[in-house]
């Protein structure tokens, strides 16, 4: 009897194994991935007290499924440097966009197709395209839409550039005026 | 009756759901079937044969050098491309054509691959575009499966692009 019983919680245990991990991979995969905000770089927007609080942001997965990203946007993308780590970042100018470098080896430079320029809020302490250069789309990983944690930051993450920084010349002016 | 039809209808869904997710979990984590198009590749993949691809080895980080893979495009993230793996970060790539009587070199920088179609008079590939990074790679071609007559494993690089470096002993 109760050798029964056993077998029919391993059972209900195995099949509740098989719905949960793909259903816990595919919304991690596809809809929304929750990811701690390390290092410095994006001070002070995230991490302000440094090192010793780490952010906890919401990425949004299902909203980069056609690649479209905005400027301002913060998004996080697959290092190109190491495949393994994935970088949080502000997008700065998107494909065709003319912009003025800060440490990169071009001072002027028009982004090429299919890429993106993104860069952390903390200059010059940031890894970003200012080092490596303008970042394929397809590395795209995430769109942060929500800080959850500290509680007392709990905020929906707004669209926001710099105001020193920007594209100096946009491809798409006209979209873009029609959209604000 | 009507909560019995409510039932069936969420048990689909759930069904739906289920098996949606297992789907996707396989197509991206274990291979998936590809259509390889384009002239590119030839002679060791023609038009419209299908291969499969396995997603194992690049989650492992064990893409190797002479695998042919399947990567995003680095200039348009909707298309893919299928070509061979010549060299792996830190290694010394030919960027020149086989005609060209200067041979320039260059180093595969990190978290990079330099991919080259096989069909080297036409194939827009790393030597058009640099080194592509690693995460764009989305899986290695293992298998022909179709035409009939082709079924096989694939075959090594029949334009010897590929430096050979000393094999690495265990103590360094």
């Amino acid at each position: 009897m109760a050798q029964q019983a056993g077998r029919r919680y391993l059972r209900a245990f195995v099949g509740g194994f098989f719905v949960a991990v793909p259903v816990t991979v595919t919304v991690l995969d596809r809809v929304a991935y929750v990811a701690r905000v390390e290092g410095t770089s994006m001070q002070p927007f995230l991490n302000p007290e440094g090192v010793s609080a780490c952010d906890v942001v919401l990425l949004n997965r299902w909203r980069v499924r056609n690649y479209e990203v905005h400027r301002g946007d913060i998004v996080s993308i697959v290092s190109p440097k190491n495949p393994q780590q994935k970088i949080i970042k502000r997008v700065v100018a998107l494909e065709g966009d003319f912009i003025r470098t800060l440490s990169y080896k071009n001072r002027y430079l028009r982004i090429p197709d299919g890429h993106l320029w993104i860069e952390g809020d903390h200059h010059g302490h940031s890894l970003d395209s200012n080092s490596f250069g303008p970042v394929s789309v397809g590395l795209l990983h995430g769109h942060a839409s929500h800080i959850i944690w500290p509680p007392n930051r709990w905020q929906r993450i707004q669209r926001s550039l710099p105001v020193d920084r920007g594209p100096l010349l946009s491809s798409h002016a006209a979209e873009e005026e029609e959209e604000f | 009756m009507f909560r019995r039809a409510l039932g069936k209808t969420l048990g689909l869904v759930g069904y739906t759901v289920q098996y949606g997710c297992i789907a996707h979990c396989a197509f991206e984590y274990i291979g998936e079937l590809v259509v390889c198009s384009g002239p590119s590749m030839e002679p060791t993949i023609v038009d419209n044969d299908v291969v499969f691809s396995e997603h194992v080895s690049r989650h492992l980080f064990k893409i190797e050098k002479g695998d042919i893979v399947i990567a995003k495009s680095i200039s348009d993230p909707h298309m893919n491309i299928c070509k061979r793996v010549i060299g792996l970060q830190g290694d010394k790539v030919c960027t020149s054509g086989p005609s060209d009587i200067f041979k320039t070199h260059t180093y595969v920088p990190l978290g990079h691959v330099w991919l080259e179609g096989d069909n080297l008079k036409n194939s827009s590939d790393s030597r058009s575009y640099g080194p592509v990074p690693y995460a764009l790679i989305r899986g290695r071609v293992c298998m022909k499966l179709w035409p009939p007559h082709r079924v096989g494993p694939m075959k090594e690089s029949p334009t010897g692009r590929i430096i050979k470096t000393k094999p690495h002993s265990d103590w360094d």
